[in-house]
Formats: structure tokens, sequence, C-alpha cells
């Protein structure tokens, strides 16, 4: 790594660790929601960034997670850190099966992607008629007392979360770093940039882009544990509406596909234009839906057609932090 | 969400009792009709993937506006949504050619999901411009004739379906026409089928892509003011409706365009038997059932071609 990197990456750790010192409570949930959405932004670059394989359809593994962990502890009792496991295996295995007919089948491309969609939306309709877990009228944690931390029982203050979610996306940040300087991101590239000559040299295709959406789902059903926790409701028209979806891609998109910054600083601009705006628009006097996705929409617009690479690649040339 | 058979008031039978044939029919003829007008919306993306080889991910976002554009010319002229769709399909008609040629042109040659993506966005441009200036209320044209019935039989026909299955059969015939008998349409061919071999022969391909492009965006503007007649209007229509179009044009063949009308057809028809064997919400839940299974054991399609 890049020493100016590194000093970067160690001064950002160190602000973060800190930052529920100084923040005050509208801060720190900006904050969590900033970590959130790092964090599935790593977990879909995984697949798309690394492996090539375009999914726009994790809100599936998101909202199975949730819908997983937090039935348990509705009904059972059950916390959230024996609850996740339950979680983790729901979303690989459906992503095993969504990978296994796809890849196995040859497909691809536009084809593929449509097929995540369509597993996506079969759960959200489906979820609306699951009638155990509160069908389309909603499944609601009890919410405990916000001052105390039960850290067994994932019940706590907003400070908790915080650094529930920046664990999590540290670790996700570290698994992709370590991933691309060893065998599987290597494979992975070798699969993204041309299939047939990765094939070629004896990379077995099928099995390494499975193990890319096993992992990318297994990271993403975190975060919908996490989720479920945090907001304490779950419906399925929120949790697995395609616009969720769309959200977890936008931060890797925008600030750069494949590349291992690029999820964290999209997530950060997207989260911060966003929320300004919505203040700017409020101030304003104009109370109006829909403000927010129509900046979502522009940024997008704007970088895919005049930023194709993401905004980190072109920032890390600016600051000379690439190597 | 979408709302297509929901004009049926049909009570949906329960355990054990008898389906009535006359009810079974109705609601047959009801989802073919709403099945042919799904049928020219999706013939749009079909014709814009087959030919420009571009996802057209902002496919029933345009037909979102189309529809307001008949919604609005509606309640502010009283114009009839049958009247409206030829100059609604024109100016659809400029608009995608330029849209073409200005933003999608350089995006040709560019890996798939950068081309998605793109879609992706101004997709969520057109749904939230639309949410913030017209507001989320739900709009509908409601014309006297239209809520007449045609009794054939036993069979009771709404008037407006029958009206918008038939412009939308008609339009599909005029494209189907322009692409068999005329020599552009010769030439747009020769573009699906190589694009290289009609580089080769001389043929100006990016003007052919354009003119392509505004093609399917007039077939989804014609299919937006048919689509008036049939559904409630939102501005968060849009993402449904495009998910719809790729499931019609997935299970009919991408790139086919008979096979987009017969998967029109065919959605529509198992929507309407979803929502009278199933709850009307479980409706769209069948769709995504068939694509899948389509997608697994035919992924080109029903009347694709072959790999």
């Amino acid at each position: 790594m890049n020493p100016r990197a590194a000093y970067l990456l160690a001064a950002l750790s160190a602000l973060l660790l800190v930052l529920p010192l100084v923040a005050d409570s509208y801060l720190i949930s900006l904050a969590t929601l900033i970590l959130y959405l790092a964090y599935t932004g790593q977990a879909w670059n995984l697949m798309m960034g690394f492996a090539g394989q375009l999914s726009l359809g994790h809100a599936l593994y998101l909202g199975v997670g949730a819908y997983g962990a937090a039935a348990l502890y509705h009904h059972f009792g059950i916390g959230p850190w024996a609850g996740m496991w339950l979680a983790i295996g729901l979303s690989v295995s459906l992503a095993a099966s969504l990978g296994f007919l796809a890849f196995r089948y040859g497909i691809s491309g536009v084809y593929f992607t449509l097929l995540t969609i369509a597993f996506a939306e079969f759960a959200r309709i489906g979820f609306d008629h699951f009638n155990w877990v509160g069908g389309s009228g909603g499944l609601f944690l009890k919410v405990a007392q916000r001052d105390q931390i039960d850290i067994f029982n994932l019940r706590g203050t907003p400070v908790m979360f915080y650094y529930v979610m920046l664990a999590l996306a540290a670790g996700a940040f570290a698994l992709c770093a370590w991933c691309l300087q060893s065998r599987p991101g290597y494979y992975w590239r070798a699969i993204r940039e041309n299939e047939e000559a990765a094939e070629a040299l004896g990379i077995d295709a099928l099995r390494w882009k499975m193990l890319a959406i096993v992992s990318s789902a297994a990271m993403t059903a975190l975060a919908g544990v996490f989720w479920a926790f945090y907001y304490n409701n779950l419906f399925p028209e929120q949790i697995f509406s395609i616009g969720r979806s769309i959200e977890i891609i936008l931060g890797p998109i925008i600030g750069g596909i494949g590349t291992l910054a690029g999820p964290i600083l999209g997530a950060a601009l997207l989260t911060l234009i966003a929320d300004g705006a919505t203040e700017l628009v409020a101030a304003l006097g104009w109370d109006v839906p829909g403000v927010k996705q129509l900046i979502y929409g522009i940024i997008l617009f704007a970088v895919v057609v005049f930023l194709p690479q993401g905004i980190w690649p072109a920032l890390a040339r600016k600051l000379n932090l690439s190597k | 969400m979408n709302r297509g058979v929901q004009h049926y008031t049909l009570s949906i039978p329960t355990k054990g009792e008898f389906i009535d044939f006359i009810v079974l029919a109705n609601v047959l003829v009801s989802g073919v009709l709403t099945g042919l007008v799904y049928g020219l919306m999706a013939l749009g993306l079909s014709v814009i993937f087959g030919v420009a080889r571009v996802v057209n991910f902002a496919h029933g976002e345009l037909m979102a506006v189309s529809m307001y554009a008949a919604a609005l010319s509606f309640a502010a002229f009283g114009v009839d949504p049958f009247l409206a769709a030829a100059p609604v399909a024109v100016v659809f008609f400029v608009f995608g050619y330029m849209f073409q040629s200005t933003v999608i042109q350089p995006f040709i040659t560019r890996p798939d999901h950068a081309q998605f993506i793109l879609l992706l966005a101004v997709a969520i441009i057109i749904t939230n411009s639309l949410l913030i200036v017209f507001g989320p209320d739900a709009r509908s044209v409601r014309l006297d004739y239209l809520l007449e019935s045609i009794e054939l039989g036993p069979l009771l026909i709404d008037r407006g379906k029958l009206y918008a299955a038939l412009v939308a059969c008609g339009a599909a015939a005029a494209l189907f026409a322009f692409f068999r008998l005329t020599l552009t349409g010769a030439a747009i061919r020769a573009c699906a089928d190589s694009w290289l071999g009609a580089k080769v022969t001389g043929l100006n391909v990016k003007r052919l892509y354009a003119l392509t492009f505004g093609l399917g965006t007039a077939c989804v503007a014609v299919a937006g003011c048919m689509m008036i007649l049939l559904v409630d209007l939102t501005p968060g229509l849009g993402p449904a409706y495009t998910l719809l179009a790729f499931v019609i044009v997935i299970v009919g063949g991408l790139g086919s365009m008979n096979g987009a009308l017969v998967g029109g057809v065919l959605i529509g028809v198992s929507e309407a038997l979803a929502g009278l064997l199933l709850a009307p919400s479980a409706k769209s839940m069948f769709s995504f059932a068939l694509l899948i299974i389509v997608l697994l054991l035919r992924p080109r399609g029903l009347l694709g071609e072959k790999l």
C-alpha cells in the first residue's frame, strides 16, 4: 500500500473511533447510515466489482437476513448472535440456488441481472402473504429502553449500533482488501475480464462465481440482521423493494466499481449530499417527497456519463494515492 | 403496482366452490385484451433491444410519462386518449430519436452493465420528477362510453378494454408492416442481424439505431395512452411496468417481435387467472415464477432465437 494511503486510512479509522465522543445524536445516526451503506456496498462490490456479476436483487439477502433473525427473536426470544447464523444460512442457500441455476445454465449479463430482480420481487410478494412474520402488516420487535446497553440481544443506544456497524464495515473492508491480494481476488478479476480465457487457464469459473455470490449474500444478510434490530420494524414493501437494492449499488458505482475505497467514498458522498439537499429543500419550505431520490438519480447519471470509472480512481490520481 | 384486472369485481371462489365457466371465460377475455396492450408496451422494449442492443431499463417510466400526457390533455382539454395517442407518439418518437443519438450512442460500445446503470439513472430521474411535479395522487381517465359493456352471448366485454386492445393490435401491425415492407425497415433488420455487415454495406447505423429507439418509444407512448384507460396512474407506477415489460419480453424471447405480443397475452391471461384463483395482490408472483421457469428451461424465451 502507498504510504500516503496508509496514513489516510489510519486517520479515517481514528476519526471514526472517536466520533461518538464529539458528535450529537443526529450526526451519529447519519454516520451509522453511511457505514451501513459502505458495508452493503462493499458486499455488492465483491460480486460486481471483483467477479463482474451484476446483481440488482441484493434486497433479497438483506430482507431474508433481517426476517430470519427478527422472527427468531420475536417468536422464540433467540437473540441475534444465534439468529444471525440462521440469517446467513437462509441467504446463502438462496444465493447458492440462484447462482447455481444461473451459472449452470449459462444465464449471464442482462439475463442474470433480471433473474436476481425476479428472485427479490418474488420474495417481496411472498413475504407480503407470509403471515407468520406479519405479512404486509409488518413485523415489529419490542423496543427496549434506549439508554441501557444489552449487547447480547443487540438492544441499546444509538452509539452501540454505531460501533456495531463500524466493526462490520471495518471487517468487510479488511476482508475485501485481503481478497484482492489473494487467490480469490485474482481469479475473480480474471473471470470478470474474460471468462473464457480464465477457464482456458484452468480456473473453474462456476465454482469461483458461486463463491462470490455466496460471500456477498452472507455479508448482506448480516446487514439485514443489523437493520432489523436497529429499526425494530420490517415491512416486505420496504426491505425487499427494488429501491433497496438500488440504494445498495449506488455507493460503489459512484465511488468506483471494483475499488476498495469506492463504496466508502460513494456512501459518504451520497448520504451527505442527499441529506444536505433534503435540509435545504425543507428550509426553503418546499415539502415535496422525491427530492432525495431525484438527486441520487442525477448524481448517478452524471457519474456514469462523465466518470465511468467512478470518483475514487480520479481522486486517487489527483491526490497521488495510487501506486 | 399495476392493477390490470381490478375493474373486475368478481368474488373469489372459496374452497370447493365450482368456478363458473362463464366467469372464467370473461376473465380470460379480459386477460387477453389487457395482454395485447402489455404486448404493445413490450414490443417497444423488444425492438429497442433487438436492434440497438440497448437494455431500456426506463421503459415503464417512459410509459408513465405518456400516461401523464394523456391524462393531462384529457383533464385540461377533454381530449379522448384515443385521439391523444397519435400526437403523443410523434412527440415520443422525436424524443426517443434525440435521446438515443445524444445520450445512449456513446454507451453502445460500453459493457452491458454501464448501459443498464445509465438507464436506471434515467428511470430514477423520471419517476421522481413525476412525483415532484404532479404529486402522489392517483389519476385516471373516465369516459362514459368506455364504461359500457358489449354483450356477446354470455360474454360481457368492456368497451374501453376492447378498443384499447384493437388500437394496440393496429399499432403493432403498422410496426410489423414497416419492418417487412419498407426499405428502411429492411435496413434496420439488417442492423439487427449484423452490426458489422450493415456498416460494411454502407448503412448509416447510428441513424438507424436512433430511428429504432424512436420507434420503440413511440410504441410505448401509444401503449401508455391505452393503459390510462385500464389502470389508475401514479408517479411510482413506472418500475413495476419496466419489470413487467422485461418479464414479457424474456418469456416471449428478447428481440423477437412476435414473441413480445405472445408473451404479453400470456402474462395478461396469467395475471387475470392469478387474480381470480389466488389473491389479486399475488398476481405478479405468477409472472415472476413464469419468468424464472422460462429463464431456466428456455433462456432465449419461447419464440427467441436458439443459442
